[in-house]
């Protein structure tokens, strides 16, 4: 079975949490052993797994460069001049009057770039020239800016199409969507044969928001891959003094950490030797680091920026609680991470993650009062520590991608009549 | 000649409120009345009384055939005279019947079996008194919480002068043996054990109303002839079960109480009896003893205490409430008293479980975390009441000895008091006779003066008596004059 899957990042170059549900997804569905997946990526730099076959976005021509093949030897760096050459025979219109460079292919910023829009138009129209040339029997797009590409790739291809929705507009704008991104996402859903979402909370904004056929929206939920022995190395600071409790995410109104911050001053008041740590960079880290201020507790309260890599697991070990008080998670998996690190978590009752874990505390993400006191309770009873702990390792061994892959298989066969 | 023994137990926790860490120290009350008094009241309309009125109807219909037993934990009874007496009334007539026997159990329905030897000897005492007090019975068998047994407490109910005791006919206690007849503990060959068949009492207290169950629907003589089948030698069939059983765990709509009505005739026309489970331990021999290393429970499939202790959250709430144990029970402060019996309870432990239990009701907890936080909340502040009564820093024993004498001290004075009051008497009657004598000259008012100092002369004259003496003369010098006129 060929699938031709399109998405935004790939581990290990993270800008969100995508790159590593992408990276898991692909790679259970390696795991079947039967299932070829060829990635599209806008942006990719070469040391992505191989575990599949991958689509350099930024070098398909998608405008006829004559171009000889020693030239393209030393130009092209994920693609072949063979492979240059077929994409270049399937080129469908001419797309001379766009931007392009020296190869006819377009450029794309790694990551996010500042005109999101107009790099969602451009890799829909480079989807139209690989749909033409490569041969598959399924397609897949991940999360909604890769949408309009596999609506193209259907057109063109007359494939049933798969989408797999990591989050809403509902998610991200606490319900105040834009419309645009919800048109796109929308049109996306639409012309799906089959709606992969990360959890039921997330299932449920389709349907409702979004007005998808019940029958064709499952939820996914997402695993996580056992941790490197580098990383389970990382030894774990003895805190019988002081006790550190953790967020750790992009600072925007989606994660909810005013919750945290008010949370942490109830805390607060009641004890002192119990420190708090903000991890992550957003849009309202200013306001944050202005309300933890305002509160009084900026002499508990730390802020240590944007956590990469290894930083991030470091980050987890060094806590003794993790929480995630996100307003709308569609999964979250953060909170599995710091599991797997053996760190307690409490996350919001709207996290989509909570669907499968058991082994964590969960709270509204608006009952600041029971936050604190589950926060409280964890940092002074050694017993729910422990539990959590040694019991929430154990769970989040169970979640594995492979399961995933083996259920996302179920539904291609579904699609395919199989 | 078989015999059914009938038992029912009474009780309802108190529900605790929802109580935050930063209540800590500042909020001493931990319940939910309005919780407390909805669950009271709605258990006893709709099963209580109904059941009882059934129980008193067979009572009064089949006379002295019939026999029932109850048990009722002391924070049950405590409700229920203060939100449905009219339950109480109603086990009082039964009572009157003649036909009920009441059990003992532990006062807070809690695990101090498990943990303190005094304190669980102290409240099973404090119980027995009470059912006195409302039935005139003294109890002659015990039932441990959750039927909760094992070698050592059955030696120590024994020493605490029971002749029988209930427990959980669990399969890793009998082993092949029968639940049908009367065992005696290992340790203690004088305590009778009575086993619970836990498939004919959960025949009906569980899935009577079980439309999916094979033998759904179950009448009164199918069941009995089940009993009436068993091998001609096992005699003692107990059931046992909760009374909120008929009513709340199977409604009354299933007819529970029509099926319950209906088992003393059928059980009539097959030759067999019902006895309470004195009765039972007088009348018959038990057949061997029964080795119960590890604790058995009625709970739960495995019928051990894991629905209470098994998890590390269970454990540490439990020792933590049991660590202050002791301080409790020497202590005189009421309301920690009241505290203790009541965050005893076992179901506070049993919310905190995180095995797969069905239809277990957490009440306002969302999970077993959310009960261990609270809990341990409210203990938190309940520890720091209980440690700031004596200084944390003595340790039990000199704590103990230091009361220890402070009660000896008490009781000295107590004697002291006693020998003051019979002196007084004594100067009482010699100033009645010196009256008598000086009545008529009519001059005898300076003579008590000088008599009245001797008591005073006492040795070892505690500042306590001091004060008392003088209050005790105040009357006694009143009484002279009025005796006088």
């Amino acid at each position: 079975m060929k699938v031709l899957q399109f998405g935004w990042e790939m581990s290990p170059h993270i800008y969100g949490g995508l790159a590593v549900a992408s990276y898991g997804i692909t790679k259970g569905l390696a795991a079947q052993g039967d299932v070829e997946t060829t990635f599209c990526l806008p942006h990719p730099f070469g040391d992505e797994e191989k575990h599949m076959n991958y689509v350099a976005m930024n070098e398909v021509p998608i405008a006829y460069r004559d171009v000889s093949y020693d030239e393209l030897k030393g130009k092209l760096k994920n693609t072949t001049p063979e492979q240059y050459y077929q994409f270049r025979d399937h080129i469908y219109a001419d797309f001379n009057y766009m931007p392009v460079n020296e190869l006819g292919a377009m450029h794309f910023d790694p990551g996010y770039g500042k005109n999101l829009n107009e790099d969602i138009n451009n890799y829909s129209i480079v989807a139209g020239v690989v749909a033409r040339t490569l041969d598959f029997d399924l397609i897949h797009a991940h999360d909604w800016l890769t949408f309009p590409a596999g609506v193209h790739a259907k057109m063109v291809s007359g494939k049933p199409l798969c989408i797999h929705v990591h989050a809403t507009d509902f998610d991200r704008s606490r319900g105040n969507v834009n419309p645009t991104v919800y048109s796109v996402e929308r049109n996306g859903m639409d012309h799906a044969d089959c709606i992969f979402c990360v959890s039921e909370l997330t299932r449920q904004t389709v349907i409702n928001h979004y007005g998808q056929d019940p029958r064709k929206v499952v939820a996914m939920h997402n695993a996580v891959y056992p941790l490197p022995q580098e990383y389970l190395d990382i030894p774990r600071p003895r805190h019988d003094k002081e006790k550190v409790v953790t967020f750790l995410g992009r600072i925007t109104m989606q994660k909810g950490p005013e919750y945290f911050v008010e949370a942490a001053a109830l805390v607060l008041k009641r004890t002192r030797n119990i420190r708090f740590c903000m991890a992550g960079s957003g849009d309202m880290l200013n306001a944050m680091i202005d309300l933890a201020a305002a509160r009084g507790i900026a002499d508990r309260f730390h802020f240590p920026g944007f956590q990469r890599g290894k930083q991030v697991y470091e980050c987890y070990k060094d806590s003794d609680v993790f929480v995630m008080p996100s307003v709308s998670e569609p999964f979250g998996i953060a909170p599995l991470e710091a599991m797997q690190c053996g760190t307690p978590s409490i996350i919001s009752k709207q996290s989509g993650c909570g669907e499968i874990l058991d082994k964590v505390i969960k709270v509204d993400y608006w009952d600041i009062n029971a936050m604190a006191d589950a926060i409280y309770s964890i940092c002074t009873n050694q017993s729910l520590y422990e539990y959590l702990r040694d019991e929430g390792v154990k769970e989040v061994d169970s979640i594995t991608w492979e399961k995933v892959g083996l259920r996302i298989r179920k539904y291609y066969d579904q699609l395919l009549g199989l | 000649m078989k015999t059914i023994c009938l038992y029912f137990e009474i009780h309802q926790i108190i529900h605790l409120k929802r109580y935050r860490f930063f209540d800590i120290g500042r909020d001493h009350y931990y319940y939910d009345d309005y919780e407390n008094e909805r669950t009271i009241t709605e258990t006893a309309e709709k099963s209580y009384l109904p059941a009882l009125d059934t129980l008193l109807g067979m009572a009064k219909e089949y006379g002295k055939y019939f026999k029932v037993a109850f048990s009722l934990s002391g924070v049950g009874l405590e409700q229920l005279e203060m939100y449905a007496p009219a339950v109480i009334e109603k086990l009082q007539e039964l009572n009157a019947t003649g036909c009920v026997e009441f059990l003992a159990e532990p006062y807070s329905h809690g695990l101090s079996s498990l943990a303190n030897e005094e304190s669980f000897a102290a409240e099973v005492k404090r119980m027995s008194e009470k059912i006195k007090d409302m039935f005139g019975q003294t109890p002659k068998v015990f039932r441990n919480s959750s039927l909760i047994y094992s070698d050592e407490i059955g030696a120590q109910v024994a020493a605490m002068g029971f002749k029988g005791m209930l427990t959980e006919g669990a399969k890793h206690l009998l082993g092949w043996k029968s639940p049908h007849y009367l065992y005696s503990c290992a340790m203690n060959p004088k305590l009778n054990l009575l086993l619970r068949d836990y498939n004919l009492s959960d025949d009906i207290s569980l899935r009577f109303s079980n439309t999916s169950w094979s033998e759904y629907p179950l009448f009164a003589d199918a069941f009995v002839e089940k009993i009436a089948r068993l091998p001609e030698e096992e005699q003692v069939i107990n059931i046992f079960m909760e009374l909120a059983a008929l009513g709340i765990y199977q409604p009354l709509s299933s007819n529970i109480l029509e099926f319950l009505k209906a088992i003393p005739a059928c059980a009539k026309v097959k030759g067999i009896t019902f006895s309470t489970p004195s009765e039972i331990c007088s009348k018959m021999k038990p057949v061997g003893t029964l080795e119960a290393p590890y604790p058995v429970s009625w709970n739960d499939e495995e019928r051990d205490t894991s629905s209470f202790l098994g998890n590390q959250m269970q454990r540490e709430a439990f020792n933590k409430l049991y660590s202050v144990a002791d301080r409790v029970r020497i202590c005189q402060d009421a309301r920690v008293k009241q505290d203790w019996d009541y965050l005893q309870a076992s179901n506070n432990f049993l919310f905190i479980t995180t095995k797969p239990s069905i239809g277990l009701n957490r009440g306002i907890y969302d999970s077993s975390y959310d009960a261990f936080t609270n809990y341990m909340n409210i203990l938190g502040d309940f520890i720091s009441r209980v440690n700031s009564l004596y200084p944390v820093d003595m340790d039990n024993e000199e704590l103990n000895s230091l009361l220890t004498t402070i009660k000896n001290q008490g009781e000295e004075l107590e004697m002291k008091e006693k020998e003051v009051a019979r002196l007084q008497a004594k100067v009482n009657k010699l100033e009645a006779a010196a009256a008598k004598k000086a009545a008529p000259a009519k001059k005898a008012a300076p003579a008590p003066a000088p008599v009245v100092e001797a008591p005073a002369e006492e040795p070892k004259a505690a500042p306590v008596k001091k004060a008392k003496a003088p209050a005790k003369k105040a009357p006694a010098k009143k009484a002279a004059p009025k005796k006088e006129a």
